[in-house]
């Protein structure tokens, strides 16, 4: 199962498919901006302020996917310990972090007008401030180790720990906002106009399909500081570089080498 | 059982270095004191609002004095190469986690009951409606503190610059843990109800991270 799941991340992190992930990316986001400036109306009571809903769900539902995916990534590096998991979970936390703090700023500039301020205690908001700071821990705790390996374990451990902390974080939030007694929130309306619906959906496809081509343009960059690694560890160990990339992607072998 | 043993072991360890060494008690309590003094200047000398600020302000001073704990918990395993030999030590690795967190659990209750006097003290918190709540709050939030910092102070071992980022990486995680401590402390001493579902998250919340300590604990450590 690891297997197909890695031959498919493969495929659409060779130079062809990310290209076309490329061209999707950038012509969806252009129809979100279609959809969203021009061909929805208005909305009824709170005008084109409204328009910034076709951005921050989207950014939202990113923010939380992408730590799943860290978290897949992080279970299936300490299961497998082929570097490319870790790879996966690290350019997915960067591109996390980036539309978690997304979210917040459209949120803020969404709440002013519509709520009279830029922040409330809501709980989706305060949960989603605190997702925020426990990937910028992620990332920071990347930054801490010596040797590689080393970096991709402890990672991983707090890619699992802070994906489980996370609904307990919303619970406990959600708990203590019940007992402040919430102003009434304006949710969204629950029927929303097709044309509307229409206009969040192309947000939602065309910033998954933005984040796919962000992650792999990132993994990208992880190939190329491995394969650095080893191109200037070649000469010394009097091996090739590809053999040492071998060795760094599957584990086994590095032990049977001694 | 021998896990438990282990732990045991471990734990007992740990007290003792704190018992002769007296690290806690010279630095970490008088850090806590130091915050709730500034605090208390920081609010004024209203006595209301000092009093509704209460619950929140000790279960900040516990969180950032915790965080003092555990790197010492830690930062006597890296002279001599003690770390290393624990992990030769044949022992499970988990019950290096397990024994250091009992010992840091420890630790942190008696400085609960210091820091809560002084509370009651300077900001006139009256412990009297419910004291078994708000001892139920303490004994939980502090075991779940325990074990995020027991797992993750391993990783400022060692390092200047590993010790700055420990705080960024557990106070965020200990989220629920200052929610759910202030709300039951708060309900509890103004003889509210309710306290009992807030002792639940909190249980809840020791419940999983002890469990997802102990299975990932070792992979910290593994080199």
């Amino acid at each position: 199962m690891p297997n197909t799941a890695e031959r498919a991340m493969g495929k659409l992190t060779a130079r062809r498919g990310e290209r076309w992930l490329g061209v999707l990316a950038v012509g969806g986001v252009a129809a979100t901006v279609a959809m969203g400036l021009w061909v929805t109306p208005p909305d009824a009571e709170e005008g084109n302020v409204f328009r910034i809903i076709y951005l921050h769900v989207p950014a939202a539902w990113l923010a939380y996917l992408s730590f799943l995916v860290v978290l897949i990534g992080s279970v299936a590096y300490l299961v497998t310990k082929r570097t490319r998991w870790d790879w996966l979970a690290a350019a997915s936390a960067e591109v996390g972090v980036l539309f978690t703090g997304l979210t917040l700023v459209l949120g803020s500039i969404w709440a002013k007008p519509v709520w009279g301020t830029w922040w409330t205690w809501d709980p989706r908001l305060t949960t989603t401030a605190v997702l925020f700071l426990i990937y910028v821990g992620y990332l920071a705790v990347r930054k801490l180790p010596d040797s590689p390996a080393r970096r991709a374990r402890w990672a991983a451990v707090v890619g699992i720990v802070g994906f489980v902390d996370v609904p307990i974080v919303h619970l406990s939030v959600v708990w203590w906002r019940s007992q402040h007694q919430a102003p009434a929130l304006l949710h969204v309306a629950p029927r929303m106009a097709p044309v509307m619906a229409a206009g969040l959906m192309t947000g939602v496809a065309a910033f998954t399909i933005l984040y796919a081509y962000l992650v792999t343009l990132r993994l990208r960059v992880g190939r190329l500081e491995d394969r650095a690694v080893a191109e200037a560890l070649s000469p010394r160990l009097g091996r090739s570089a590809e053999e040492l990339m071998d060795e760094a992607a599957s584990p086994q072998e590095v032990r049977a080498h001694g | 059982m021998t896990l438990l043993r282990q732990s045991w072991a471990i734990a007992g360890k740990d007290l003792r270095i704190e018992m002769r060494g007296r690290y806690a008690v010279g630095l970490v309590l008088p850090f806590a004191g130091t915050l709730l003094i500034a605090f208390g200047l920081s609010l004024g000398p209203g006595r209301a609002l000092l009093q509704q600020t209460a619950p929140g302000l000790l279960w900040l001073a516990m969180l950032f004095a915790s965080v003092l704990a555990f790197r010492r918990s830690y930062e006597s395993e890296g002279e001599d190469g003690a770390l290393e030999g624990l992990l030769l030590a044949p022992i499970d690795k988990a019950a290096v986690f397990l024994g250091k967190a009992a010992a840091v659990t420890a630790q942190l209750l008696a400085l609960a009951v210091v820091v809560t006097l002084l509370v009651a003290g300077l900001f006139g918190l009256s412990l009297g409606s419910q004291p078994g709540a708000v001892a139920g709050a303490f004994v939980l939030g502090t075991v779940g503190l325990a074990a995020i910092g027991s797992l993750f102070g391993v990783l400022t071992e060692s390092s200047r610059a590993r010790e700055a980022v420990f705080p960024l990486l557990v106070l965020p995680l200990a989220t629920p843990i200052l929610v759910a401590g202030v709300r039951a402390t708060s309900v509890a001493t103004s003889g509210g109800t309710g306290a009992g579902s807030w002792l639940g998250l909190l249980a809840a919340f020791d419940a999983v991270f002890v469990a997802v300590g102990t299975l990932v604990f070792e992979f910290l450590l593994e080199d």
